[in-house]
């Protein structure tokens, strides 16, 4: 057995490379150099002074005598209540059934027809039966309707919808429709020839009186134009829709009742297409109507509104995180770093750990001031802002400082890999900004760039949408407002970029001599 | 001068990230522009596209390679410490810019020109599968048509101007990162807040005097009485934010120490 020679010790005390320790030594690191310091301070400056001019820049058109607050719903959003009713009281419970023969419809100066009223139905055109508390907007309902290209519907409540049969409505494929109320339960039916009957939904209005409306109904919405590009914009144009009924049986309404034809939502002395109308002859009714029930869409500001600096503030991010990384290349202190500390791995966590946290105390600082000025600035502008719950506001705020903090680290981690500022800046401000300039400004087309929402980190920005996007409201505002994921999800994609950016990078300088 | 511009050259060419930087901007160009042409349906005479414009979409992801490659000219001797070299070797700190931006032009104007050859090329091919014939009122893409060799020429001086405007602002903060973060900023931010705004005065006004958004308006071929600045103009506005840019980096290079 031999005895090798006896490893040398030195007499100092062994240092330490805890995290603690790192996360101190970078934290030293970030806050002496002045530059990253006023970089990250900026950030959340830019985001709050870019929002405010941005709020500065939204003057909505309301007139001199100020803007029509819109109804409110039951469960307290904004919503458009306008339609063609024609009703009877219905006492307790009851039922309405109908026949749809027909739904035709109208649409004024279409960009392919400018100075026309051509035949259309749009999509959303409904028609159908509905049982409501009064003829109050924004008041609890529940219907069944056919529309102009979504099939058999049934609506409550102005958010819920429901699919039932799809399919056109004609006097040779006509729809029935059924609507119960029991007590405060409301059930639909429909068939397609009176006698197979299938459910398509039913609602609970909680609080509806005993006295209702039960009636004919419908509602065309407006007629939505987009041109795409830089100078693009949306407009959108009157339509009216026409539905003929038959085989109306109403059970629970006083016998002999006549109907009342009543405009919801219109006010007289506008265009004469809008003030709809209702003929009876022998049995069978027609009914035009212009509108909608649905969740409002346009009118108002949001709470993003307020936050359009973060794009800005991205930016920055960006750049400061990424020298956090580079310029320890650029100046050789990675040798330092690394000799100090020689368990790579820990020393990267400690760098994404620093440069997560400030910058996310920089955003959530920068969005909880933004929000309330901006929406000052709004509200002292005659912008009337869609309300949402403070949860949301909560989620809009930290999810804002989140989507920096964790494109920091993010920056952090690609610097890492490439080792060099340039191409890691391009390829982060690339990822996380030209998506949503090419899906607003760009001559792509909207699936595109949808696309484009979904696959890249951009995908996070939707964590600052606070009001969800329905289906059966159709919108011109989709790319500004509205992005293709659920808020939580788009974020997701960000962190699943961000982990994996951070594995390689862990990995690479581990491998590579430093 | 002639010296300047050959070591600036030899310079350049030397580096081994400048081939693979100039074949990048040809290559995501050709590409977005192909899938932009190829992603479009046009149905009916009215479909509102600009089939021109759609074929050079992929300029604006090109143009962010071009930022790379014009940055690194020039920060790349700061972050090296060869400014210093250079400096000593040519005195006349101004002949040193023009000479890397004479450079940096050529380089630019030529994988350009490369790069929107391809991407019109690309749509040639493409657009007429997707509904653009001339049953739908679309001739195909010629060179010959002066308006698409506008917006073609147009789009490779466009590249060379985002070059001169990214070495003008590198010049001035000197760290590529920052500098990088600058550029796409003034690119990128202004189309966004365009289309924020409502008040369409100020849209028109933002659009018009953004380096992208006026400077693109040279690709248009179609609808142009609805153009927030004319083809020409806009190239203008890019062309002074480009001089701006190098007559401030030229300033703060005449008067700092390297």
């Amino acid at each position: 057995m031999t005895v090798g020679p006896t490893p040398y010790h030195s007499s100092l005390r062994t240092g330490h490379d805890g995290l603690m320790q790192l996360l101190h030594a970078e934290w030293t690191k970030f806050r002496t150099v002045r530059g990253w310091v006023i970089g990250t301070v900026s950030a959340g400056l830019v985001l709050v002074l870019v929002g405010l001019l941005a709020s500065a820049g939204f003057h909505t058109g309301c007139p001199p005598e100020g803007c029509v607050t819109p109804p409110v719903g039951p469960d307290g959003e904004w919503v458009t209540d306008i339609f063609y009713f024609a009703y009877q009281p219905l006492d307790g419970d009851g039922s309405i059934t109908v026949r749809v023969t027909s739904l035709t419809g109208l649409i004024t100066y279409p960009p392919d027809h400018p100075n026309d009223i051509v035949p259309g139905v749009v999509p959303w055109a409904k028609a159908g039966v509905i049982i409501k508390e009064s003829t109050r907007q924004g008041s609890p309902y529940a219907a069944v309707m056919v529309t102009g290209s979504h099939g058999v519907r049934m609506q409550y409540n102005y958010t819920h919808d429901t699919a039932g049969r799809s399919g056109g409505v004609s006097a040779a494929s006509p729809r029935w429709l059924r609507l119960t109320r029991s007590s405060a339960v409301l059930t639909s039916y429909e068939s397609a020839d009176g006698s197979n009957w299938t459910r398509v939904g039913s609602a609970y209005l909680g609080g509806l009186p005993r006295t209702v409306l039960v009636g004919l109904f419908v509602a065309s919405p407006w007629y939505i134009v987009s041109s795409p590009g830089l100078a693009g914009g949306t407009s959108s144009r009157l339509t009216q829709a026409t539905a003929n009924f038959d085989h109306v049986s109403l059970q629970g309404v006083a016998p002999g009742g006549g109907w009342t034809g009543h405009a919801i939502g219109v006010e007289s002395g506008g265009p004469v297409l809008a003030q709809g109308g209702l003929m009876e002859s022998e049995g069978s009714f027609t009914l035009s109507g212009t509108g909608d029930i649905a969740p409002a869409e346009g009118g108002g500001r949001r709470v993003e509104d307020t936050l359009r600096g973060t794009f800005a503030a991205l930016i920055v991010v960006i750049v400061v995180a990424t020298m956090f990384i580079t310029a320890e290349y650029r100046r050789g202190m990675i040798r330092t770093t690394l000799t100090a500390s020689p368990r790579r791995g820990r020393v990267l966590a400690a760098k994404a750990i620093v440069i997560g946290a400030v910058t996310f105390m920089a955003g959530l600082v920068g969005a909880a001031v933004a929000i309330p000025l901006g929406e000052w600035i709004l509200r002292a502008d005659g912008n009337q802002i869609l309300t949402v719950t403070s949860l949301t506001e909560l989620r809009v705020v930290v999810g804002t400082a989140a989507l920096l903090a964790v494109t920091a680290v993010l920056a952090l981690a690609v610097g890492t890999v490439f080792r060099r500022s340039a191409a890691a800046v391009t390829a982060l401000i690339v990822a996380m900004v030209l998506p949503y300039v090419l899906a607003v400004a760009a001559p792509l087309p909207e699936g595109v760039s949808e696309w484009l929402l979904r696959v890249t980190p951009a995908a996070a920005f939707a964590i600052q949408q606070s009001l969800p996007q329905y289906p059966q409201v159709i919108t011109g505002n989709t790319p500004l407002y509205y992005y293709p994921m659920a808020p939580w999800a788009g974020f997701a994609v960000l962190c699943v970029y961000t982990a994996v950016a951070l594995a390689l990078a862990a990995y690479m300088i581990r491998r590579r001599d430093a | 001068m002639r010296q300047a511009v050959h070591a600036e050259w030899t310079k350049l060419r030397t580096l081994p990230g400048t081939g693979w930087l100039l074949l990048g901007c040809i290559a995501l160009t050709a590409a977005l522009s192909a899938t932009a042409a190829a992603a479009v349906k046009c149905e009916s005479t009215e479909c509102g596209l600009d089939p021109a414009k759609l074929s050079l979409a992929g300029i604006v992801l090109g143009q962010a390679v071009v930022v790379i490659l014009a940055v690194l000219a020039m920060s790349g001797e700061y972050s090296t410490g060869m400014i210093r070299t250079t400096l000593a070797a040519i005195p006349h700190r101004i002949t040193v810019l023009a000479a890397k931006a004479a450079v940096l032009s050529g380089l630019v104007l030529a994988a350009g020109t490369i790069a929107v050859l391809a991407s019109l090329l690309a749509g040639w091919l493409i657009l007429p599968g997707q509904g653009f014939t001339p049953a739908h009122g679309h001739a195909p893409l010629s060179l010959a048509y002066g308006p698409v060799l506008r917006a073609a020429a147009g789009s490779v001086l466009y590249l060379a101007l985002i070059g001169l405007l990214s070495l003008g602002v590198a010049t001035a903060v000197r760290d590529s990162a920052v500098a990088i973060g600058v550029v796409l900023a003034l690119l990128y931010l202004f189309p966004i807040f365009a289309q924020l705004v409502t008040d369409p005065d100020w849209r028109q006004r933002l659009q018009r005097i953004g380096p992208m958004t006026a400077g693109l308006a040279i690709q248009a071929t179609t609808g142009l009485n609805n153009l927030p600045i004319s083809p020409w103009a806009g190239l203008g506005v890019l062309a002074a934010w480009a001089t701006a840019a190098l007559m401030l980096g030229g300033l703060l290079l005449w008067l700092r120490d390297a």
